[in-house]
């Protein structure tokens, strides 16, 4: 049960959203900016860096849906799986691993990235802006992992229901409900 | 010198607006609603809530600025504020407060480490479910906003008369507002 009467039926992050669409508003568009709209990183790798950094901070809900959009763009659940264990040896680009890379120290806390982790990036083409909306995207989920669970939302163990999500997600974006 | 070329001149959060406007724009109306719109907490306790989260996240520019912020909405009382950081139980706070700070302290280290007994704590202290919604999503929000502005090694001056009077400007006329003074008039082209 979540810790507060949430709308009921409604899973995960979707509840919070239809409980307090002010709030929903700029969320939704945030994440459509940083995971949807065009950029020299595509949705996929955007979408996996939304994942790792959901499964860093163990939020069920955000890493199934966000990993079924992420397996969506890129065609293969294997990646996304690899990028969750062990992204070093995913069929990713050495970019994205950077990047990755500085996700994962943005999770445990900003002050964490260092300028060898900024180099690295750059030395595999990084931009600034891409290594910015890395910063961000990874930022942004320690808000939406802990929103997601600091309410305890329902988030369902159902596989079929994050598939039809996360294809949602993939095609519409953000900023229109998916259920 | 930050992680990456921002805009110079502009510190902390300001930096990292300026240099991407289309992100700028939902991260500022995020915090306008959730610690300046209509609600039943007031913007200072709203404010001491993030300035609290921002402190257990060692993020300075942020702690700063929303602790001037929320002094400026308590008539300059920055001992308070500085109370509610070192030990929040004995400031001069309302104990519903003090519960909700409880919940938001949860947030910031996990939002699975929030128990049915802080909830239950909170409510017998009067919090309503919006209440403790708001107090659960500005502190994870915060855990962004600090990630964001520590993970690119944004310039954070340690001056506190700035910080002092531009937490008088926020209060007085919101974050909306303030934007327009340091984010470009006309979109970046990409």
């Amino acid at each position: 049960m979540p810790h507060i009467a949430l709308p009921e039926g409604l899973p995960g992050i979707s509840a919070g959203f239809a409980f307090r669409p002010e709030t929903a508003k700029p969320m939704r568009e945030l994440a459509h900016v940083l995971l949807h709209e065009s950029n020299s990183l595509t949705p996929g790798e955007r979408e996996l860096i939304a994942t790792y950094v959901s499964s860093q901070n163990d939020c069920y809900f955000c890493q199934t849906s966000h990993g079924a959009a992420a397996a969506c763009h890129l065609d293969s659940q294997e990646a996304v799986k690899q990028v969750k264990t062990d992204f070093r040896i995913a069929p990713v680009s050495p970019k994205l691993k950077a990047l990755l890379a500085i996700a994962g120290k943005v999770q445990r806390g900003g002050k964490n990235v260092t300028s060898a982790d900024i180099a690295e990036a750059r030395s595999h083409g990084a931009t600034d802006l891409e290594i910015h909306d890395a910063v961000l995207i990874a930022a942004a989920f320690c808000m939406y992992n802990r929103y997601v669970d600091g309410l305890d939302t329902w988030q369902p163990r159902d596989e079929s229901m994050y598939a039809e999500m996360g294809r949602h997600l993939a095609e519409h974006g953000y900023i229109k409900p998916s259920r | 010198m930050p992680h990456i070329s921002l805009p110079e001149g502009l510190p902390g959060i300001r930096g990292a607006m300026a240099f991407r406007p289309e992100t700028a724009k939902p991260l500022n109306e995020l915090v306008e609603v959730l610690l300046r719109g209509p609600n039943t907490l007031s913007p200072a306790e709203r404010e001491l809530i993030a300035t609290y989260v921002s402190y257990l996240n060692d993020c300075y520019y942020c702690q700063m600025s929303h602790g001037a912020i929320a002094a400026a909405h308590l008539n300059g009382d920055e001992d308070l504020v500085k109370r509610v950081k070192a030990d929040f139980q004995h400031a001069n706070i309302s104990e519903k407060l003090k519960a909700l700070l409880i919940i938001a302290a949860r947030v910031q280290k996990g939002g699975k480490n929030v128990t049915a007994d802080d909830i239950a704590h909170a409510r017998s202290l009067g919090a309503t479910d919006l209440e403790i919604h708001d107090t659960v999503l500005i502190a994870a929000a915060f855990c962004m906003y600090n990630r964001y502005v520590d993970g690119l090694g944004t310039m954070q001056p340690r001056d506190e008369a700035s910080y002092r009077e531009r937490g008088k400007m926020v209060a007085r006329d919101g974050y909306i507002a303030v934007s327009k003074t340091y984010l470009p008039a006309e979109p970046i082209p990409r």
